[in-house]
Formats: structure tokens, sequence, C-alpha cells
């Protein structure tokens, strides 16, 4: 006789019940389709620096194929410290201050479960990350939203926080420049967000995995601001500045005992980050400022590409001042974000990601990644146009200095 | 200057305008550098780079090792001058070390080449000797990778 499992009874109701990434549900969309452009990839289109991949070899020539301590290689941590002395003036002590993970994924997850409790609420400003909530759900705790906009620049102020906070929260969550606004927050602002974390003593999470493609102004590193260095913790990584996504390996800088808690979670489950991605981001900090500097010029390059060929195409568009995402208003073609992404996919072949995947504020928009070659991103931008033609006007009207519904002249991309 | 040229050279079918976008600059006044260089020979020409080796029919590429002796008051350059002025001739360039030239040439048969060599280049008053290296095959040829092997890989979304 057989025995039918009924699997959905007997998950853990907490997992079940969150739902699977608005990105996902779009992936699976693109994925059956052929011939399609796309400006949905979080990832720089640069294949990791061939310097970086080649020490990565001769790595595994010499056999360095065991494990490593649960902190990660010595060598790599003092190189990490170096590096945010150089950059931030944040000192740390890399023997029980640094932990290294498996991407700022892993941070981001050992960071939640080694400080929320159920019961707890987590500050979280909208539109996010998709990873943000969830985790903070698997932790028991309760994600608690902050509704940034664009007319505030997408950016948190210290009212929203203040008005937040309840007796039951313990963090506040914050990544600059963001994902998926390229929104980026100037010291005076984090300054005064700052009082209030001190003043109603939160712990601050903070992912700065985009502080190097910081194309406007200057990225003010968290723990370096006045008092906040030991209640903040900061996560970062190498994927997305070296172009190094698929290595794996991010890292957690902040209070020993914290990270000694973050460890104990991490010794459990992953027990180590890969040697072969340490061996690689060792190299990267070493010799690839150059290369890294590199990159970032071409997406500063193609952001203003971007930004120009949106407002040619009536579309309003928040203007970026880091990652690598525009974020488009598309409220003027009167269809939903999802609806656009999903018509702009079927009619023009091009992936953006429906801004409602990243939370409620996001919807209205999509993002759309222009870390992809100039030559790909004209003829995105080109069929976009001719898309968004056909539907201008049908939504609300756009004014003032954000929205420019005209002009639909000769577009920048028409000559390639 | 040096940032239009080096957008230039990795696209030479960008427009000025396309070009004062990316740098922030306003448009006439790339347009302007452009010409400028253009006039001062910085920027020579707007060339197509081809990966030959995928393109049927008969092609022959050599590079040549020539001996020279130098000529009182003008050197090498006089020579050199000599040889570039072939058409089949893609390039020259004096070296140090064991030679003097260094000359590409491109022809449609080895016969074509070796021709060429023993007819034209050999034959030249002050060409001592010459030592001709066919080329088999171009993995990279200015600054770029003739094969397909740093493709986006990339999924077609991700977070």
């Amino acid at each position: 006789m057989t025995v039918t499992t009924d699997w959905r009874r007997k998950l853990n109701p907490v997992v079940r019940d969150i739902p699977p990434s608005g990105i996902r549900r779009f992936f699976d969309l693109v994925s059956e389709m052929k011939g399609v452009i796309s400006l949905g990839v979080g990832e720089p289109d640069f294949v990791t620096p061939w310097h970086i991949r080649e020490s990565c070899v001769y790595s595994l020539e010499k056999g360095y194929t065991h494990y490593t301590s649960n902190h990660g290689l010595l060598e790599l941590r003092e190189e990490i410290v170096r590096d945010m002395e150089g950059n931030y003036k944040v000192s740390y002590n890399p023997l029980n201050e640094i932990l290294i993970t498996v991407g700022v994924s892993e941070a981001l997850d050992l960071a939640m479960r080694a400080l929320l409790c159920p019961g707890d609420e987590i500050l979280i400003p909208e539109p996010s990350y998709v990873s943000y909530a969830p985790c903070a759900t698997l932790s028991g705790a309760r994600p608690v939203y902050l509704k940034t906009s664009v007319e505030n620049g997408f950016q948190v102020t210290p009212e929203m926080v203040e008005k937040a906070i309840t007796p039951a929260t313990k963090v506040l969550l914050l990544c600059y420049p963001n994902n998926p606004t390229g929104a980026t927050i100037g010291r005076g602002q984090l300054l005064e967000i700052m009082e209030v974390v001190k003043q109603h003593d939160l712990i601050v999470i903070s992912d700065e995995i985009y502080d190097k493609l910081t194309y406007t102004g200057k990225h003010t590193c968290i723990p370096s601001l006045p008092g906040m260095r030991e209640r903040t913790i900061l996560l970062n990584g190498f994927s997305k500045s070296y172009a190094m996504t698929g290595w794996r390996v991010g890292y957690a800088a902040g209070n020993p005992d914290f990270i000694e808690a973050m460890k104990k979670i991490h010794q459990y489950t992953a027990l180590c980050a890969p040697i072969t991605g340490q061996s690689a981001a060792l190299e990267a900090l070493k010799n690839g400022r150059s290369q890294m500097n590199n990159m970032v010029e071409h997406y500063n390059r193609r952001r203003r590409l971007a930004l120009q060929a949106f407002e040619e195409m009536g579309l309003p568009c928040f203007e970026p001042g880091g990652a690598f995402y525009a974020f488009p208003d598309i409220t003027g073609t009167g269809l939903t974000s999802e609806e656009f992404a999903g018509e702009l996919l079927k009619e023009a072949k091009v992936a953006v990601v429906p801004g409602n995947a990243f939370g409620e504020q996001g919807e209205g928009f999509v993002r759309c990644a222009y870390a992809t070659s100039v030559e790909e991103l004209s003829e995105a931008f080109q069929r976009m146009r001719r898309f968004v033609r056909r539907r201008l006007g049908r939504g609300k009207v756009l004014t003032g200095s954000f929205g420019k519904p005209e002009p639909l002249k000769e577009g920048i991309f028409q000559t390639l | 200057m040096k940032e239009i040229l080096e957008i230039l050279q990795a696209d030479g079918r960008l427009t000025p305008r396309q070009i004062a976008t990316m740098l922030n600059r306003d448009e006439a006044e790339v347009a302007a550098t452009i010409k400028d260089m253009e006039e001062k020979k910085i920027i020579l020409g707007y060339f197509t780079l081809i990966n030959w080796d995928k393109v049927k029919g008969e092609r022959v590429s050599a590079i040549i090792e020539v001996k020279l002796s130098p000529q009182r008051e003008v050197g090498f350059d006089a020579i050199a001058e000599r040889i570039y002025r072939f058409p089949e001739v893609g390039s020259v360039r004096l070296m140090s070390g064991s030679y003097d030239l260094s000359v590409m040439i491109n022809g449609r048969t080895l016969q074509e080449v070796a021709y060429f060599v023993s007819n034209k280049l050999a034959t030249i008053e002050n060409v001592i000797s010459t030592c001709t290296h066919f080329v088999l095959k171009t993995y990279k040829y200015h600054g770029t990778i003739l094969d397909d092997a740093e493709e986006d890989r990339r999924l077609v979304v991700t977070p």
C-alpha cells in the first residue's frame, strides 16, 4: 500500500506562506521567450576581470582546495579592513570583527537570524530588494515598511523612522545606493536619521553592496558616522563592484559579540565561504581597483544614456545616483507596472522588472538595469520608445520637473 | 579628449550627441573636439573590426622580420617608407632587438605573399634578410578577443 505524504501540510507554515519573489514570476515568463533584450539583469555585464580569474586558477594549481577558518581567510579579512580604513576611515579588528560569508545574501540572513526574535519589528524602506522582508519573516520578525517615494528621492527620512518606531522595533535596514531605485542618500540626511536611531537604541543593518557604484556625490559609510560603528552591522561583498556575482563572497563587519553570534549560525550551516571565491576576492581587493573604476565609469556613461533615452520617450525617470538601475515612472501609459512589463515583453521583446516586485511603493515604475552594452541598450530603448509612443497619454497627465511627456522627436539611439 | 578617444575606439559608430550624453558634456563641444582630433591626425580613420577567420574565402597574413642596413642621414625611415607604400602591407614598425622592421602583409594566397617577399621586399636595396612567419590563427586583435568565449551568460532576469 502506498501512503502519499501531503508535503504542503508538513511544511513550516512560515516558509509555506512566504510568497515567491515577484521577479521569479516574471523570470518564468521571460525564460520561455527567444530574442529578448534584457534590462532585467541585476548584475554586471562584465565578466570578472581576467587577473582575478587567473589568480583563482593559480590558487587551485597550488592546492588551495580546503576549508578555511569559519571567519574566512585571515589575509582576506585583513585586506577588507585595509580597504575600509582607506575608503571610509573606519577600523575593524580582522580577528573578530569581520566574517566572510557566502555573498551578502548569507550575511543578511545571518544578521537577521542573530538579531531578530519572534515579535520583533524591523524597519525596511520600500521599494526594497526582494530578500529583505522574507529574511525578516523567516526569523520570525515583522517587517515594517518605510514608504519612500519619488517625491523625496526614495530616501528614508528621520520623520518616517520616528513615526514607524514601536516598543517592538529593533532594527533599521538601509541600502544606499539602492536596488531598485538607484537612490543614494547624503551624509546630512543620514546624520539626522542616525540621531533617531541612537535615541531609540536601534541597530542598523547597512547593506552597502553598491557603495563603489556611486556616481553623484560621495558615499557615506554608516559606521563612519559618530557613534554608529558600535550599533551598525555592515554588509558588503564583491558581486557588484568587481563583477563577481557567481563567486558568492560577501562579508559582515561589526561588534565582535555580534559577529560571534553570526559565526555560530554560519559554522552550523555554511561552515565557510568557498576558498576559491575567497582567493579571487583577495586578488580583487589587492589589484582590482583600476579595473573596478573602469567598470564604474562605463556604468556611469550608460546611466546618462538611459536617462536621456527615458526623457526622449516621455517617461519621467528619477535620476539614480548609484547602483546600475533606472526606475522610470510608467503611469503615463495607463498600465500597471506588471501590465507594462508584460506587454513590453510580448510586443517589443524587452524585459524589464515590474516595480511592484519591490513592494507596493514600486507600483507605477519599472526597473531597468543599464549594466548592458551600449549596443543592447540602444536596441532596447528604440523598441521601448516605439512601445511607449503608442500608449502615452492614456494614464495620468505628467507634469512638473519630474514629468515631461514630450518630446518624441528623433531619439538619441535613432542613429545606431 | 582621452575619454572621447576611448569611447570611439570601443565603438566608432557612436554619434557626438551620444558621446556628449555619456560624458555629460555639450554636444557641440564634443563634435568640435572630434573634428579637431581628426584634423590633427590623432584620429586617423574609423574602421570595422572583422574576424576574417569567420569569412569564407582565401586570405593569408604574414609577419615578416626584416633586417636592414641603415642609410646615412635618414636611418631606417626611407626604406620603411618604400615598404609601407605597398598596398598589401598592413603595418610597418621599427623594432628593437634582433631585427629592424616588423612588416605585416595580407594576401589572398600563400604564393601571393611569397611573391611579394621574394620579388618586392627582399630585393630592396639595404634589405639584408627577411624571415616570414605566416599567421595561423588570430586570437586577439586591437584589444578585442576574437572567439566567443566572453559572451553574455547572465540569466535574462535576476533579482
